[in-house]
């Protein structure tokens, strides 16, 4: 019977150590007393650009500069244009060991990356270092001093107390006009923008002459509104409203009344022709420099895709028409509290095992907020500088005011997009992250985009319709199941997970059986 | 004996030339090329079509290049399971029911509802439509596979014969898209390698990123569409 009784304690004790195996993860970075500059580090850089050669040369030169000022860390830079293959190479990275040092990212992707133990670094103890930190006294490079990086792009790196990024640069979305279709069809153009007033004159572009010419253009096609990401349609029209999207824990909130209105009203002009997005018919930018679209909502980092001088375009110059582009903050239900998101990469370290290869990536993301890393890249397109010492700066101004003086650095249309952002930084927000919030987001785009599709193709778009569209968005992006934020508690290693209490209660339980048949044994041996 | 054998083998080259011919023939429901290219946009389509090249399949989702003897159907992310994205090799028949839609002037069967794979073959031979280039007759041939022969290879926009990714912004992924630009009678066309369908281990890969500017080339591939004609190139051969 003892014998039975050894073999399953045993069992029992093994079960749970083997239920840990491949857990534990890296040990929590600390910052190091010192930084070894007589030590070789390799440090890998996981960079976006937005098909865009200049901002690839920033990105070299200032690993150039970097690596004069640090001789003892080389960075390799691998160039990604896409966030979502950034993301579906470090998760892949991830899980074998082999993620980037530093990558750039958005936080609804950290906050996926975060679900592995001391993944990601928590750069807090990091900012504030009296040596390493924002502005540090041993930092070889001219930074921003933590009150210098602005506070509101700061804080949307914020996952559950701590912050697990910085931001790179910033956008936003804007409204691009054509100004001149507008006025010619006997509108004017209102000081601030609504969803009514771009319905209605969306509506009144689809009047078409005898020949079947639409009147404001006197062409054969015309979709006079066209929104790129229709995920960012959702949030913010939930937002300017006050409705739910979710909860900072990751409770959904998103299938309401509110929610239903807009996707009628979506549905109401999609099926008229007079709405569509990037997802049925293509980039606004090549409908708007066609004369073929009247409102086009893009990001401000897609600005020089825009207007009839754009630097860059996907259509053939004699598709272009000339025409006066007006560009300002996305149309509101309440312009007196206007609300937009705040987009753009933010930087973050992925953990190692030697705490000095971490600090030779902090460096390296301290140097990417420097003045001139900042404006160079920041200038490249409708983005704005993370830092009040570069927004402040006598450059940035003078950047700033010469709008206009030809097509490229100084395009003007990119400039008026970044006074968009510039001008209502406190305007803006971002939806918070959360293991699943990307789900979440891409399943906002999706039921505007479903809406739009069925009545393109004729369907009612009705309740009965909708409670549709919502049971198979929330079956297609998994919204159903439980997701609560566990990223606090995974990284802080407080609260541990139900499996991880089961199993320590598990050994504690067979200890505490071993123990009362070792003093069993003992009282008998005692006795006899 | 031997007149009963020849007519029994007369019967069964029959049967199976009949049975031939039936593969070919579109079923009950299904629209001809004709009348999927006369359906109107964002109406439901069911076609019979035959599979030419897998672009991708990611997510349980493929992306198709299919082509009948009439015309070419250009199928996009239609939900596919792993297992039935490996039957789908160039040849294999199927039958589509989705929407036909539009995007950037390419004309696509999206939001596919059901998909079944069919008995029958038909690897599409190259047209060549050479002569069609720069006429308004080329978009009939759209999602076809078809050939272009004796073009010269232009200077894209930075002098190179070649790009990686659209506006050759120099940097590039392990699978970028190339760009390459060729003229014909005085004009100059832009053809695409997707590297989807055809990544940086594939000939015509290798073989874009050898190309240079004066070369004389003659192209097969997919004719794609992109705000014009914008073929996915297959195979290259520099004369």
């Amino acid at each position: 019977m003892k014998k039975v009784l050894f073999a399953s304690l045993v069992l029992s004790l093994a079960l749970p150590l083997a239920g840990c195996h491949g857990s534990k993860g890296l040990k929590a970075f600390t910052v190091p007393d010192e930084f070894d500059s007589g030590k070789q580090y390799e440090i890998t850089f996981w960079a976006k650009n937005d098909t865009n050669k200049t901002q690839v040369d920033i990105y070299e030169k200032a690993i150039a500069d970097f690596e004069a000022l640090y001789p003892n860390i080389n960075v390799n830079v691998r160039m990604y244009s896409d966030y979502g293959r950034i993301y579906n190479d470090v998760i892949t990275n991830i899980s074998t060991g082999t993620a980037p040092n530093v990558c750039i990212t958005y936080p609804d992707h950290i906050a996926t990356y975060m679900t592995g133990t001391n993944v990601v670094v928590p750069l807090d103890d990091l900012f504030t270092d009296p040596e390493f930190g924002f502005g540090g006294s041993e930092l070889k490079f001219d930074g921003p001093r933590y009150n210098e990086v602005t506070a509101k792009f700061l804080e949307e790196c914020n996952l559950n107390g701590k912050h697990y990024a910085v931001p790179y640069v910033r956008s936003t979305e804007a409204l691009y006009m054509n100004k001149d279709m507008i006025e010619s069809m006997g509108y004017k153009i209102p000081n601030e923008i609504t969803w009514d007033f771009v319905w209605e004159v969306s509506e009144a572009a689809m009047a078409k002459d005898a020949e079947g010419n639409f009147i404001a253009n006197g062409q054969k096609v015309m979709i006079p509104f066209i929104y790129k990401s229709t995920d960012n349609m959702m949030i913010q029209m939930l937002k300017q409203l006050d409705a739910g999207y979710c909860t900072p824990e990751g409770e959904i909130l998103i299938f309401n009344d509110e929610t239903k209105d807009i996707l009628k009203t979506v549905a109401e002009h999609a099926g008229n022709r007079a709405f569509s997005t990037f997802k049925i018919s293509s980039y606004p930018g090549n409908f708007l420099n066609a004369g073929q679209c009247i409102f086009a909502i893009d990001s401000t980092a897609g600005a020089t895709w825009m207007g009839a001088l754009a630097p860059h375009s996907d259509i053939a110059e004699d598709q272009f028409v000339d025409f006066e582009i007006m560009v300002t903050k996305i149309p509101q239900f309440d312009p007196a509290h206007p609300q937009m998101i705040s987009q753009g990469p933010s930087l973050c370290i992925f953990n190692k095992e030697d705490p000095g290869e971490v600090l030779a990536s902090w460096l390296f993301v301290q140097f990417m907020l420097t003045n001139e890393v900042q404006l160079s890249y920041a200038e490249t397109e409708g983005y704005i500088p993370v830092t009040d010492k570069a927004i402040n700066s006598p450059e940035y101004r003078d950047y700033l005011n010469r709008g206009g003086e030809d097509t490229d650095t100084y395009y003007q249309v990119k400039i008026d997009a970044t006074k968009v952002l510039l001008d209502n930084i406190e305007n803006t927000f971002t939806a918070p992250p959360f293991n699943g919030s990307t789900s979440l987001r891409n399943a906002a785009g999706e039921l505007i985009e479903g809406a739009a599709k069925g009545a393109r193709r004729g369907q009612t778009v009705d309740d009965a319709f909708i409670e549709s569209l919502y049971s198979d968005t929330t079956a297609l992006y998994r919204l159903n199941r439980n997701i609560v934020n566990t990223t606090k508690e995974k990284e802080n290693g407080a609260g541990l997970p139900a499996t991880s209490v089961f199993l320590l209660c598990s050994i504690l339980a067979v200890w505490l059986v071993i123990g009362v048949v070792y003093l069993k044994d003992l009282i008998k041996k005692n006795k006899s | 004996m031997k007149k009963i054998l020849s007519v029994v083998l007369t019967l069964a080259l029959a049967l199976s030339l009949a049975a031939c011919g039936d593969s070919d023939k579109k079923s009950e429901g299904v629209m001809t090329y004709a009348e999927y290219n006369a359906a109107a946009l964002e109406s439901q389509v069911t076609v019979e079509t035959y599979v030419q090249a897998n672009q991708s399949w990611w997510d349980n989702k493929i992306t198709l290049y299919t082509q009948d003897k009439e015309g070419g159907y250009f199928i996009y992310n239609m939900a596919c399971s792993e297992a039935d994205s490996k039957k789908l090799t160039p040849g294999t028949k199927i039958r589509v029911t989705g929407t036909k839609s539009e995007w950037s002037g390419e004309v696509e069967i999206i939001d596919v509802t059901k998909f079944d794979i069919l008995s029958g073959n038909y690897v599409a031979p190259a047209t060549d439509v050479t002569s069609k280039l720069g006429t308004d007759e080329l978009v009939n041939f759209q999602n076809r596979f078809v050939s272009f022969k004796g073009l010269t290879v232009a200077a894209r926009p930075d002098g190179n014969a070649f790009q990686y990714k659209y506006d050759g912004s120099g940097s590039h992924d392990e699978n970028s898209d190339l760009y390459f630009d060729v003229t014909y009678n005085g004009q100059t066309y832009t053809f695409t390698v997707e590297s989807y369908l055809c990544g940086n281990d594939t000939d015509v890969y290798k073989a874009v990123e050898g190309l240079k500017v004066g070369d004389t080339v003659d192209l097969e591939g997919f004719l794609y569409w992109y705000e014009g004609a914008n073929p996915h190139i297959t195979k290259v051969v520099v004369k």
